[in-house]
């Protein structure tokens, strides 16, 4: 970027420069503005796709009605959106301390599907045969090994050998899909290999099904925040993610806090994976963690890796699908609509964060400027 | 005062479950149907419930208010959790499409006992015997064995011309999994053909997924490679009528017609018409009737239908050949599954005189009823989802997916 500025080089019709004085407050009216506009590109998208809104225009009203009643309509599914939000959170923040190291874990999905194989896996073999008081807790230990063993794996080989981390924890989302379909084929020897809901091992329901795992969402958040910032761990995390060479010179162990850190996000992940396991679904699918494992990587990022930001971007994506969840039903239009609608959403609030932190300089104004 | 509170509660709730117990009439206006989809329009298998659904409304004149219908809900917890979200919206009748579904349906069928809950293709209803949960199929099992009649029909004709690639005729079969639902379908597509064709084997391929185009395609270009003289499957895209097509094979294929795609390859045809059963329940809920544990559809209510066949590829007299087998089938002188009929279903050489089949779904999936009698396999007879799974001579399986 040490572009030439002399005239007879031809300059480019825009480039771009990093902003640095950019106050909160305008960053925000930033996004709220993106939001709008948003919603307004999604209007136009629904007009060209959806007939029933053509022939009858008025009906717009209900399009974005919609977004507010997928996910405030009844209290049934505003708890169902807190209880997403919390599942989707978790996993983000699972995947936080190792990106704030910069280790690139996108194997959120495969951690958090091995921690859902871990507590069913018990389940089967022990529900029923033992108390709930017991069995529960074993679920829960054996998601978070499980979850733990699937993190550490592919640390151990970025710390030994230097692997491509990035390639690796995505391969290893595969390898755990045909982990889950094996043991499918040996628990339900019928050939759907489709599991029936288990009778024992679910999480105890306190107020709802749904509050203790709020709960817990609403503790690691706080718990990881403080880990994150004010602990030795969390520091010798930042120092890793900031430069490796100055962690080697201030004398912290990089592999152990490669193999520490990787180990407390599967961890985590399989945390969540018992959520689900037992807190939810008490069976397990290919599909249990459906994508969220990917989904949360953007809710870290669009969080800034930082947690308590990480609770508004996890509730953003999930009243975003609700919405466009409603809007499928309200106006039957195929299930692809909904992705358009998320997708068109995501692009305008991941696109501004671009506008916030650079400046875009045009020619004319650029050549004003080296006359001055 | 306690007491007299609880006492009041405890009264209240009897009268209230007294009231859902004695059905009653429902005005044509106070229906209201929720449809729980495991995919959408882009999947065969999903688009033949939208069109039964959408075909059911038009027939009973209901409002588009009067039904919902839920697209991409997984076999997991939402699948209660959209099926309670139903319950809120006024539904009375909830329908879910997906085998996995099941458990989560049931659970919530239990919750709302004044709501009836409607499962296809499952197997648990009538041993949880709850008078608001419900399985239904269709004894697609004979709609199959007509479309094997219109293939060994094909394939007689093919001999005939002397353009066999083998000695004897060989078709070849993409299945989804090893699993009875596929077993039973195939078994009955062998033996319509082989009811015709003798002398008929068959290879089967399994894909291990319901929808895979590219794994559906690689298995039928697989199967014609090894010297297939048609093809079939129980798959639910486009993969295998598309291979048929390029490498001019005659093709039978299911869940539609795939004639526009397919012109000079496509014969014939079977599937499911859903229609019937979302009728069958609305008409019963208006009547205050109630809706049978587990429904089998079949030829006679319309929910096993054959497309016409294309005479184009087809052998000449197909679509007279299969009226007459009907016929056979309505008259109750023909059965699938015939056990009796010498050299038609043997399995080891030897006929098959008794067979324990899986009815009663329980944790360790252990066969506990007899199924051969009276000379035939009672196929969707004690339950409606096939249970038929019985390996017989003639059809080699080339690999096992579960």
């Amino acid at each position: 970027m040490t572009a030439n500025h002399t005239p007879q080089v031809r300059e480019p019709l825009v480039h771009l420069s990093r902003r640095t004085e950019f106050s909160p407050l305008r960053a925000w009216g930033v996004r709220l503005a993106a939001l709008v506009l948003g919603l307004i590109v999604c209007g136009l998208a629904a007009f060209l796709l959806i007939e029933k809104l053509q022939q009858n225009p008025g009906r717009i009203g209900d399009f974005y009605y919609a977004f507010i009643k997928g996910s405030f309509g009844t209290s049934r599914k505003l708890w169902k959106m807190l209880k997403n939000l919390s599942i989707l959170l978790c996993i983000a923040l699972a995947l936080t301390p190792a990106f704030r190291m910069r280790f690139w874990n996108t194997g959120a999905e495969g951690q958090t599907l091995m921690g859902v194989l871990g507590a069913i896996a018990v389940d089967f073999y022990f529900g029923g045969k033992w108390p709930e008081a017991l069995l529960i807790p074993v679920m829960l230990l054996a998601a978070i090994i499980f979850g733990g063993v699937w993190g550490l794996i592919p640390a151990l080989f970025k710390a030994r050998f230097n692997t491509n981390e990035t390639l690796f924890t995505l391969m290893m989302n595969y390898v755990a899909t045909f982990v889950v379909s094996y043991f499918l084929v040996i628990w339900v020897p019928s050939g759907s290999s489709s599991l029936a809901k288990l009778k024992y091992g679910k999480l105890p329901s306190v107020v709802n099904d749904y509050f203790l795992i709020i709960l817990i969402a609403l503790l690691l958040t706080i718990g990881l925040y403080i880990y994150l910032n004010y602990s030795k761990h969390g520091y010798e995390i930042s120092v890793v993610g900031e430069s490796v060479r100055t962690a080697q010179y201030v004398g912290i162990s990089v592999p152990k806090v490669i193999l520490r850190t990787m180990l407390l996000s599967g961890m985590l992940c399989g945390l969540t994976g018992f959520l689900i396991g037992s807190g939810l679904d008490q069976t397990i699918t290919t599909e249990s963690v459906g994508g969220q494992g990917f989904t949360a990587i953007m809710v870290a990022w669009m969080g800034n890796f930082n947690p308590l930001m990480m609770i508004l971007t996890s509730g953003l994506i999930q009243i975003l699908n609700q919405g466009a969840a409603q809007i499928s039903q309200d106006f039957n239009v195929s299930g692809a609509l909904p992705d358009v609608i998320v997708g068109i959403m995501l692009f305008f609030v991941i696109g501004c964060e671009f506008f916030i932190n650079y400046q875009l300089h045009f020619r004319r104004a650029q050549s004003k400027e080296a006359v001055r | 005062m306690k007491k007299i509170a609880a006492a009041l509660l405890a009264l209240v709730l009897c009268l209230g479950c007294l009231t859902s117990l004695a059905a009653e009439p429902v005005a044509k206006e106070n229906i209201k149907l929720g449809v729980i989809l495991l995919h959408d329009e882009f999947s065969t298998y999903d688009l033949n419930f939208i069109n039964g659904v959408n075909e059911a409304k038009e027939a009973l004149g209901l409002s588009d208010e009067q039904v919902v219908i839920i697209r991409n809900i997984p076999e997991s917890n939402e699948c209660y959790e959209t099926a309670l979200d139903l319950v809120d919206e006024g539904c009375n009748i909830i329908f879910a499409d997906s085998f996995g579904h099941e458990s989560f349906l049931l659970q919530a069928a239990k919750e709302h006992p004044e709501v009836e809950f409607a499962h296809a293709t499952g197997t648990t209803a009538h041993t949880e015997n709850l008078p608001n949960f419900h399985n239904a199929f269709a004894s697609i099992y004979e709609g199959r064995y007509l479309a094997g009649v219109a293939a060994g029909m094909k394939l007689n004709e093919i001999k005939e011309a002397g353009k066999l690639k083998g000695e004897t005729p060989l078709m070849g079969y993409v299945g989804a999994f090893t699993y009875a639902e596929v077993m039973s379908g195939y078994t009955s597509f062998y033996l319509g053909a082989k009811s015709v064709c003798p002398d008929v084997q068959m290879k089967v391929q399994f894909t291990g997924s319901w929808y895979d185009e590219k794994e559906e395609k690689a298995a039928a270009e697989a199967l014609i490679a090894l010297g297939c003289d048609l093809i079939s499957q129980h798959a639910d895209s486009m993969g295998a009528p598309t291979a048929c097509e390029n490498a001019g094979i005659p093709n039978v294929s299911y869940n539609g017609s795939t004639l526009e795609s397919c012109p000079n390859t496509f014969i014939v045809s079977s599937r499911i018409n859903w229609a019937p059963y979302f009728e069958y329940m609305i008409n019963q809920k208006m009547a205050g009737e109630a809706i049978d544990i587990d429904w089998t559809g079949t030829i006679a209510t319309g929910s096993v239908v054959l497309t016409d066949v294309n005479e184009q590829a087809a052998a000449a007299g197909t679509a007279e050949a299969i009226e007459a087998v009907k016929a056979e089938f309505a008259a109750g002188t023909r059965h699938v599954f015939d056990t009796a009929a010498e050299n038609f279903i043997t399995v080891g050489g030897a006929p098959l005189t008794s067979y324990m089949a899986d009815v009663d779904t329980d944790a360790a999936f252990t066969p506990d009823t007899e199924a051969v009698a009276d000379g035939y396999f009672h196929e969707s007879e004690y339950r409606s989802a096939p249970y038929f799974d019985v390996r017989i001579d003639g059809i080699e399986l080339l690999n096992q997916m579960f």
